[in-house]
C-alpha cells in the first residue's frame, strides 16, 4: 500500500511537470523489448479479491506471452477520485470500471470509452439482459462483471432476540419490527446519512416502489419529475423516519469506514438492520477482527412494499460494475476484458465472494447462502432499476442526494426534493 | 570573487546605481557585462517563477477560465455560459450559508482565541516550575496533523459510544440525543471547539515569541515604579505585543475563510449544512457534483473575499506597524 501511495504522489507530481517537460514515457502500450503493457485499476483492495486478480492477471500473462498487467488496487473512493483526474487528463488507465447511466454516456460522447460491441459479441450474449446498463444506442462500451441489488441486511441473532419470526413484507410490518426490536433495547437500523447515498437509497426504493416502472424509465431520459409518485416517496421516507429507527448521530455517520460507520455498526453488532448493497458482506468482513463480519448471523430480505404503490414490490433498486477499456488501449486488454468475464475468472470471483456474478456460468459458485438470496432476488425481479445518482449522473444525482439528506435531517419537504432535482436537471438541458 | 558572488550581492542591494557601479569596478568587468548581470538573474530567478507559474498562477487562470463554462470535468471546455455560474452560486442558500460559517468562525477565532492564547501566553511568560514542559504540552496539538487530530476528535465525539459523551453522562447531564456532531444547531460550535484546541497553540507560540521581544528593562522600570503585575501586562506587555497580536489575527483570518480539512473530517459540511464552509461547497460541487464550473466560480469568489480582507487588514491594520519600522 505504501509503495503505491508513493508512486500515486510521484503520478501528481508529474503530471505538474510535465506542463514543462516530459515526466518518463506515460503511454501504457508498447514497450520497448516488443511487451505491451495494459494498465488495470480496480477496487478489490482487500483480501481474497486482491491476490486472486492478481493470479487471474499471472493467468493471462503466461498464456499470453509479450504482455504485461499492471494491477492497481485501490479503496473504491479513491478509485472513483483517481479515475476523475484520469479523466480530466485525458490519461486513462487501459482497463477500468464504469458504472453506467448518465456517468458512461459522458464518457461516450467525450470519446474516451471503446466500442465493445464486435470484439465481444459472445460474451455480451452470454451476459444478457444485464449488460443493458452500459448500451447506449445500442452499443456495448462495457462488460458487467457484477451485478448486485440493494436490500435490508440483518442480524438473524438480534431478530430473534426482539421475538421477530419473519422478515417484513411490507412498511407497516416493518415499521411493528422496529418497535419490537426498540422495545427490546436495540438501535433498529444504521444508516450512513454522512455520506449522503446510503440515506438517499431509501428514498430510490420508496420511488421505486411508490412509482410504475415505466414513469421512472422516462424520467431517466426526459429528466421530468413532475408525477406525483415522486413527492410520496418523499413522504413514506418521512413515514419512516417518524418511527425514529436510526442509530444516534447518523446525519454525520459514515457508510463504511470503521467500526462506528454503518456498516461497522451492523457487523458488531450494535443495530439490527442495515440497508445496503450486495457488497455488505465483504465490507462487514473488513470491519471486524475475526474477519468475518456477521457471519451466520447474516440475514437479507428485500426492501418491503409501500401501501398503495405503483412499482412492482419484486423490482429492485441495483447497479452494477462493469470493465470498461479506454478509447487508445492496446488490443490485449479487450482480451483481458473477455478473460475476466470467462466462466473460470467469473466463477473463481464468486467463491471468493467478491460480488454477484454476472456470466449465469457462475451463479452454483455463490457460496455464501445470503449472497444466494441477494442473486436469486435479482434474477427474479422484473425491472432492476440502476441508482438514482447513477443513472442520472453526478450534477442531477448530487443534488438529488443533497436534498435527501436534508429531508432525514427534517430540513427539506418531500416537494424540496423532488424541486432540487428537477432544478438541476432543467440546468443540464 | 564568482560571478554567483557578484549576482548575489547586486541583486540584494537596495540602492541601485551607485553601488553597481562600485561594484562592477571592483569585478572590473568588461564592457557587455549588463548583459550578463541580467542572464544571470534570468537564470536564478527561472526556476522560482517556473514553478510559481505552474503551481499558482495556471491553476488561477484555469479556474478563473473554468467559471464562465459549463464542463463536467472532461472533454473539450466549450460551452460558455457567461456569468451563470456565478450567479447560480452567489444565489445559492448553501453557499451563503458557507460564507456566514466561515465569517462566523473568523470572528469567533478573534473573539476567543485571542483573549484566551493572550492570557495563557502572559502566563506561561512567569518564571514557573515545569515551564518548558508546559509550553510544550500547549503547542502538542498544533504539531499534530489535522487529518489524525480530526479523526481522533471525531471518534470522541460519537454518540452515545464515544469518550466525551460517556464522560457527560457520567457526571449526571445527558448528551445531545444526535451527539454534538450530529445535531445541526450544535454542529459548528463544536467544530469551533476543536479548531481552538487545535489552533490555541499557535497564538500562544508566537505571543510567546513577541513577549521575549519585550525589553526586559521596561518590566524591572515599571516594576521599580510600584506597578502590580496586572499593571505591567496591561500597560506594557500587551501594548508592545500589538504587532505579533495583528500578524497572528492576519494569519487567523486567512486560515479561517479557507477552513476546510477540520470540517470535511468531522462533518461533512453536515448535518443539513450547518458546518459547510466555501472550501467544502467548491469539492462538493466539483469532484461530488462535477460541477467544475460552478466550483470554478466559488474558487473565484472565495478567492476575491480572501484577497479583499487580506488587502483591507493590509491598508489599515498591518500598516501602523510596518511604517513604524521605517
Amino acid at each position: 500500500m505504501r509503495s503505491k501511495s508513493r508512486s500515486a504522489a510521484l503520478a501528481v507530481l508529474c503530471a505538474g511537470v510535465l506542463a514543462f517537460a516530459a515526466c518518463g514515457s506515460d503511454d501504457s502500450s508498447e514497450g520497448s523489448g516488443g511487451t505491451t503493457t495494459i494498465t488495470w485499476w480496480h477496487n478489490s483492495n482487500n483480501e481474497p479479491g486482491m491476490g486472486y486478480y492478481e493470479q487471474v492477471a499471472k493467468d493471462f500473462e503466461s498464456d499470453h506471452p509479450g504482455v504485461k498487467i499492471e494491477i492497481s488496487a485501490m479503496a473504491h473512493e479513491d478509485m472513483v477520485d483517481k479515475l476523475d483526474a484520469a479523466f480530466q487528463s485525458g490519461d486513462i488507465p487501459d482497463i477500468y470500471m464504469e458504472r453506467g447511466g448518465g456517468e458512461l454516456a459522458d464518457h461516450v460522447d467525450a470519446g474516451m470509452v471503446r466500442d465493445l460491441s464486435d470484439d465481444a459479441s459472445d460474451e455480451i450474449d452470454k451476459i444478457g439482459g444485464s449488460v443493458g446498463g452500459w448500451q447506449i444506442d445500442g452499443k456495448t462500451y462495457a462488460l458487467p462483471f457484477s451485478l448486485g441489488v440493494v436490500g435490508v441486511w440483518y442480524n438473524t441473532e438480534l431478530f430473534d432476540q426482539a421475538g421477530i419470526t419473519a422478515p417484513p413484507t411490507t412498511m407497516d410490518e416493518w415499521y411493528d419490527d422496529i418497535a419490537k426490536i426498540k422495545d427490546a433495547g436495540i438501535t433498529p437500523i444504521s444508516v450512513g446519512a454522512g455520506d449522503k447515498w446510503p440515506a438517499a437509497h431509501y428514498w430510490y426504493y420508496t420511488a421505486l416502489r411508490s412509482c410504475p416502472e415505466d414513469v421512472l424509465k422516462d424520467a431517466v431520459t426526459s429528466l421530468d419529475f413532475s408525477d406525483p409518485c415522486f413527492v410520496k416517496a418523499g413522504e413514506v421516507v418521512e413515514d419512516l423516519l417518524a418511527t425514529d429507527p436510526f442509530n444516534k448521530g447518523f446525519l454525520t455517520t459514515k457508510a463504511q469506514e470503521g467500526a462506528t460507520s454503518a456498516s461497522g455498526l451492523l457487523a458488531t453488532g450494535k443495530v439490527a438492520m442495515e440497508m445496503q448493497g450486495h457488497w455488505e458482506p465483504g465490507v462487514m468482513q473488513g470491519l471486524t477482527d475475526d474477519g468475518k463480519g456477521l457471519g451466520e448471523k447474516t440475514g437479507w430480505f428485500p426492501f418491503p412494499a409501500v401501501e398503495d404503490g405503483q412499482g412492482d414490490p419484486a423490482d429492485a433498486l441495483g447497479g452494477g460494475d462493469a470493465w470498461a477499456v479506454s478509447e487508445d488501449a492496446p488490443d490485449e486488454a479487450v482480451d483481458f476484458v473477455k478473460y475476466l468475464l470467462s466462466d473460470k475468472v467469473q466463477q473463481g470471483f464468486a467463491s471468493n465472494d467478491m460480488g454477484l456474478p454476472t456470466n449465469p456460468a457462475a451463479n452454483d459458485s455463490v457460496s455464501d447462502s445470503a449472497l444466494a438470496g441477494v442473486l436469486k432476488a435479482r434474477d427474479d425481479a422484473p425491472f432492476v432499476q440502476l441508482y438514482f445518482d447513477t443513472a442520472f449522473g453526478a450534477s442531477v444525482g448530487g443534488a438529488m442526494n443533497d436534498e435527501i439528506a436534508l429531508l432525514f435531517a427534517g430540513d427539506a419537504s418531500p416537494q424540496d426534493v423532488v424541486d432540487a432535482t428537477q432544478q438541476a436537471a432543467d440546468a443540464e438541458q | 570573487m564568482t560571478d554567483e558572488d557578484v549576482a548575489l550581492s547586486t541583486t540584494s542591494t537596495p540602492l541601485g546605481g551607485a553601488t553597481r557601479r562600485d561594484q562592477r569596478r571592483v569585478a572590473s568587468r568588461p564592457l557587455g557585462s549588463g548583459w550578463r548581470q541580467r542572464l544571470e538573474i534570468a537564470f536564478f530567478v527561472t526556476p522560482a517563477l517556473a514553478l510559481m507559474a505552474v503551481f499558482v498562477v495556471w491553476p488561477i487562470v484555469s479556474a478563473v477560465r473554468m467559471s464562465f463554462y459549463r464542463w463536467k470535468g472532461f472533454g473539450p471546455m466549450d460551452d460558455f455560459i457567461g456569468i451563470d455560474n456565478y450567479r447560480y452560486v452567489l444565489s445559492d442558500d448553501v453557499f451563503t450559508g458557507a460564507v456566514t460559517h466561515n465569517f462566523i468562525i473568523v470572528f469567533a477565532s478573534i473573539l476567543i482565541q485571542l483573549p484566551l492564547g493572550l492570557a495563557v501566553a502572559l502566563l506561561l511568560n512567569r518564571r514557573i516550575h515545569g515551564q518548558g514542559l508546559l509550553r510544550t504540552i500547549v503547542f502538542v496539538p498544533y504539531v499534530l496533523a489535522e487529518v489524525i487530530a480530526g479523526v481522533v476528535w471525531y471518534q470522541l465525539l460519537q454518540p452515545e459510544s464515544g469518550v466525551i459523551d460517556g464522560l457527560i453522562s457520567a457526571v449526571g447531564l445527558t448528551p445531545p440525543e444526535q451527539g454534538f456532531l450530529g445535531t445541526p444547531g450544535l454542529a459548528l460550535g463544536t467544530v469551533f471547539v476543536v479548531l481552538t484546541w487545535k489552533y490555541l497553540g499557535l497564538a500562544i507560540l508566537l505571543f510567546l515569541a513577541g513577549l521575549q521581544g519585550v525589553p526586559h528593562d521596561l518590566f524591572e522600570a515599571a516594576q521599580l515604579d510600584g506597578a502590580s503585575w496586572w499593571q505591567v501586562q496591561r500597560r506594557i506587555a500587551i501594548p508592545l505585543l500589538g504587532p505579533t497580536i495583528r500578524t497572528w489575527c492576519f494569519l487567523s483570518m486567512i486560515g479561517s475563510l479557507q477552513l476546510f480539512d477540520m470540517v470535511w473530517i468531522l462533518t461533512g459540511g453536515g448535518p443539513a449544512n450547518a458546518t459547510t464552509t466555501m472550501a467544502t461547497y467548491l469539492i462538493n460541487q466539483g469532484t461530488g457534483r462535477h460541477n467544475y464550473g460552478i466550483a470554478g466560480a466559488a474558487s473565484v469568489i472565495l478567492f476575491v473575499i480572501g484577497f479583499l480582507m487580506a488587502l483591507i487588514y493590509q491598508v489599515f491594520v498591518l500598516r501602523r506597524d510596518t511604517t513604524v519600522e521605517r
